[in-house]
């Protein structure tokens, strides 16, 4: 592709500005000195993402990034901050200490590297089929689609993972749960 | 037309014509209603007949009050939650059908971008609640959080059941199979609420209220303990904002449920193709909105508030359960039949 093809089309100039404000927010998410601050900007970048796969016509993954990240696992977050703490303003304990750059910039620039090399090796050349024109919307990946190949294809796959995030879950319960001891129960007069 | 002009138009369309005057006639009605409910004069003589000057006096009331920004606040995150909790709102209004063409985007998502949009509130108040820089405010932002938290989940699961009756998730496309759904295969079509989803509809309906805060469920600003909680420090525009949120809320979520459970736009003896219903059928809805926003105003001013725990006994205890059983009695008939 020669620069003045990529003037023509619309989409990267989007593309641009979705990447730069999804940088642009990452970096604030670990540079900032307020823990609630950090979180919402993580919004922004994880709402970035998600307009990135809209973008694509990955609709039912974009909205997905939205209910569970940000309606969910955000929300949980400030909860968890609010809950425990709820820090105003600056935090002086909130520290970045030099020593620990270095390393972390390595780490970062590492996965980097592993994980776009990995998506060019993978993909090269290959341009994504958009969905034939007249189905349904242009471009976009039907819902039914996304359902069919969940439950035919890999649903063996999906069930390991429905049967790991039960385990998950019956763990943080039993983790979480403080029974009353016999002493207590006798005290307050309730069965264990 | 260019896609530019088109949104434009839809986006003027959806807010100046749907949602404003729909708000304002249900603030004017909630006035009426309170007042003929718990005899409070102020709605029935503002202004000489009908109590007419009452909202606008409210109107007034509010604009004219200073926009104050605590000093312990943290401005930025202030005066943005507003703005989200009403983004949130405003965006579900998109994919509501208001007759067989008269939609914004007839999403294939349709409900599952509903519930995404919809979760964006829950943070705007999160963030009001934090960012006043004050104990009810906090108490008030967690407290709404816990509770919107839990009331999604039946909601959600009130919805998939619905999903799997009518094998769509787009709206128009559940309009349309209750159009045609056959009843022991007579030639009846009747909504979701009376066949199959009567269930459903308790819970979707309980949700919501628990959903938009309001009277029994309105712990997080519960007045005699928390002053305004998340509210307490807003004031002017911003709690406008809030204000009109809330109430776009109530139509928002009226019109969703009378989308997915009362037939939407079109009603029992007319055909779902028919060109009529793109006439009559933003009035059909209107009315089906507003028949639900009457139920939400009947509820708020004759019943109590729920204690905190029994709120969210209500919720996990009776409401999930109750939307699963559902949902595998939908799953049955639907294989069966």
């Amino acid at each position: 592709m020669i620069l003045t093809d990529w003037f023509t089309m619309p989409e990267n100039f989007v593309y641009s500005a979705i990447g730069v404000t999804m940088l642009a927010t990452a970096y604030r998410v670990v540079t900032t000195r307020n823990v609630v601050h950090a979180v919402l900007h993580l919004v922004a970048a994880l709402a970035a993402s998600a307009a990135l796969f809209l973008l694509l016509g990955a609709e039912f993954v974009a909205w997905t990034v939205v209910l569970v990240y940000i309606g969910a696992v955000i929300v949980l977050f400030l909860f968890g901050i609010m809950i425990t703490r709820a820090p105003l303003g600056v935090e002086t304990e909130l520290s970045h200490p030099r020593r620990i750059r270095i390393p972390a910039a390595i780490v970062s620039f590492a996965l980097f590297l592993v994980i776009g090399s990995t998506m060019v090796g993978a993909f090269k050349d290959d341009v994504i089929e958009p969905a034939p024109q007249g189905t349904m919307e242009f471009g976009i990946t039907r819902t039914a689609d996304v359902g069919q190949s969940i439950f035919q294809r890999f649903v063996i796959p999906f069930e390991v993972v429905s049967v790991l995030l039960l385990a998950a879950l019956i763990g943080a319960i039993v983790l979480a749960r403080k029974d009353p001891t016999e002493e207590e129960s006798e005290a307050t007069g309730t069965m264990r | 037309m260019s896609f530019w002009l088109l949104l434009v138009i839809k986006v003027g369309v959806i807010v100046g014509v749907v949602v404003m005057p729909l708000v304002l006639g249900i603030i004017f009605g909630e006035l009426k209603i309170s007042a003929h409910m718990q005899s409070r004069i102020g709605p029935y003589f503002a202004g000489g007949r009908f109590g007419w000057a009452q909202p606008l006096a409210d109107g007034l009331k509010f604009m004219q009050k200073e926009d104050l920004v605590p000093d312990a606040a943290d401005s930025a995150v202030y005066r943005l939650a507003p703005y989200v909790v009403l983004m949130g709102t405003i965006a579900t209004f998109v994919i509501i059908p208001f007759g067989p063409d008269l939609i914004a985007r007839d999403l294939d998502l349709g409900v599952f971008y509903l519930l995404a949009v919809s979760s964006l509130g829950t943070l705007g108040v999160l963030m009001a609640g934090w960012s006043s820089g004050n104990k009810y405010s906090l108490i008030g932002g967690l407290r709404a959080a816990a509770q919107l938290i839990a009331y999604e989940l039946p909601m959600v699961l009130a919805v998939v059941a619905v999903a799997i009756q009518a094998g769509t998730l787009s709206l128009n496309g559940i309009v349309e199979a209750q159009a045609t759904t056959e009843l022991f295969g007579l030639n009846i079509h009747l909504p979701y609420v009376i066949i199959g989803q009567g269930l459903g509809f308790a819970i979707f309906t309980t949700a919501v209220l628990a959903e938009l805060s309001r009277i029994p469920f309105d712990m997080p600003i519960a007045e005699s303990e928390l002053t305004m909680g998340y509210l307490t420090e807003y004031s002017g525009i911003r709690f406008t904002m809030f204000f009109l949120g809330e109430y776009a809320g109530m139509i928002a979520f009226a019109a969703i449920g009378a989308t997915l459970y009362l037939g939407g736009w079109w009603i029992p003896g007319f055909s779902a193709d028919d060109n009529l219903m793109n006439f009559i059928g933003p009035l059909v809805l209107i009315g089906k909105v507003l028949l639900l926003a009457f139920l939400f105003i009947w509820f708020r001013w004759t019943w109590p508030r729920l204690r905190e725990d029994q709120l969210q006994t209500l919720a996990w205890k009776w409401l999930i359960p109750l939307s699963l059983f559902n949902i595998v009695v939908t799953a049955f008939f639907k294989v069966v039949f």
